[in-house]
């Protein structure tokens, strides 16, 4: 292609640089960015270390590690990170996987809070 | 980081809970200005991956090992207000079914990992972001410096709250010394996730990221300059 073509082009590939930031949909972030939440609690979470946190490191060395009671929400059918009576092959990663949508169906207060459309659309976008 | 029960005594638990419902109240108020039709869906999944990667684990020296916290990426992406919503949402789950973090030590817990994090995490990467050239590529940049400062932060809230009502006296300087310690290498974990997150975000759709928008209104004034 010569030279002149391709300053043919150039102009409108100013504005398509603007627009390419827009090419990949919310709802695709929103599909993607949900998939690897559940992969991340449903599968690699199994692969996740199991020494003490920083916290609980700190309290086992400096000796107040001791003083923890156990939760009142111990008994739950959920309680540590492990489904109640589940096959504990799966027990860990299911209960990610519980838990990712318990968060998420929680933050349906996010949708209580939003401004209403009228209000974003005299804002403008 | 989840302080179980018992770590801290009734007075103080009690103080950081009036803390945090004072702080979730200032959110929730404060939130409405950041949540649009856009912003809303994406906090639900941010709460949501906050908690994902919170079960990851990485090992750091000596047995140890750390997660994220958060509360830095969650400011980032969708507003301190709302980031401390969505710090709280995850905070509540995980204490109430999954038994981790302490029922008494919720207040501590959403303090320490829900407002401090968020506070210190976005204010620091908003100060970098103002030392920092005006491009996209530096929101990344000052989102991982927030981060390892609020898991600094966090630590440091965690010893004066203990120092007031621990239950086994600790010397103090001891106290954080080790905390400040451990908690900088689980602060480089956090600015690495914290870091790939927002650039991930930001290379396919900056205007989703709360952080990215001076810049982006910045750079769409320039392109009308040259234009005109």
């Amino acid at each position: 292609m010569s030279a002149r073509s391709t300053r043919a082009v150039s102009t409108p590939a100013v504005s398509t640089r603007t627009v390419s930031t827009r090419t990949v949909s919310t709802r695709t972030v929103l599909v993607v960015g949900l998939l690897v939440a559940l992969v991340v609690a449903g599968v690699l979470s199994s692969y996740a270390s199991g020494s003490p946190d920083g916290l609980n490191r700190v309290a086992l060395d400096l000796g107040f590690a001791d003083a923890e009671r156990a939760s009142a929400a111990g008994d739950g059918p959920l309680a540590g990170y492990e489904v109640a009576g589940a096959d504990p092959r799966w027990s860990g990663g299911l209960a990610g996987v519980l838990g990712c949508l318990m968060v998420l169906a929680c933050s349906s207060l996010f949708h209580l809070l939003r401004r209403s459309p009228r209000a974003v659309a005299t804002q403008g976008d | 980081m989840h302080v179980p029960d018992g770590f801290l005594d009734a007075p103080t638990s009690i103080a950081t809970a009036a803390a945090a419902a004072t702080a979730i109240g200032l959110a929730l108020r404060g939130a409405r200005r950041e949540l649009d039709e856009r912003v809303a869906p994406l906090a639900g999944l941010v709460a949501t991956f906050v908690f994902a990667t919170q079960m990851i684990n990485f090992p750091v020296a000596g047995g140890t090992s750390g997660h994220l916290m958060g509360g830095a990426l969650a400011a980032v992406l969708v507003g301190p207000y709302t980031g401390i919503l969505c710090l709280t949402v995850v905070l509540g789950v995980q204490a109430m079914l999954f038994a981790d973090g302490g029922i008494t030590a919720l207040g501590t817990n959403v303090v320490l990992m829900g407002v401090v994090t968020v506070v210190v995490g976005y204010a620091v990467a908003r100060a970098v972001q103002l030392v920092l050239p005006r491009r996209l590529p530096m929101v990344a940049v000052a989102a991982a410096l927030g981060a390892i400062a609020s898991v600094l932060a966090s630590a440091a809230v965690f010893v004066g709250l203990y120092s007031a009502g621990g239950a086994v006296p600790i010397p103090l300087d001891t106290l954080l010394t080790a905390m400040l310690g451990v908690h900088t290498l689980i602060g480089v974990g956090e600015a690495v996730i914290t870091f790939l997150v927002v650039a991930s975000i930001v290379s396919v759709r900056p205007d989703l990221v709360h952080l990215a928008r001076p810049v982006l209104v910045t750079r769409e004034l320039e392109t009308r300059l040259v234009a005109a």
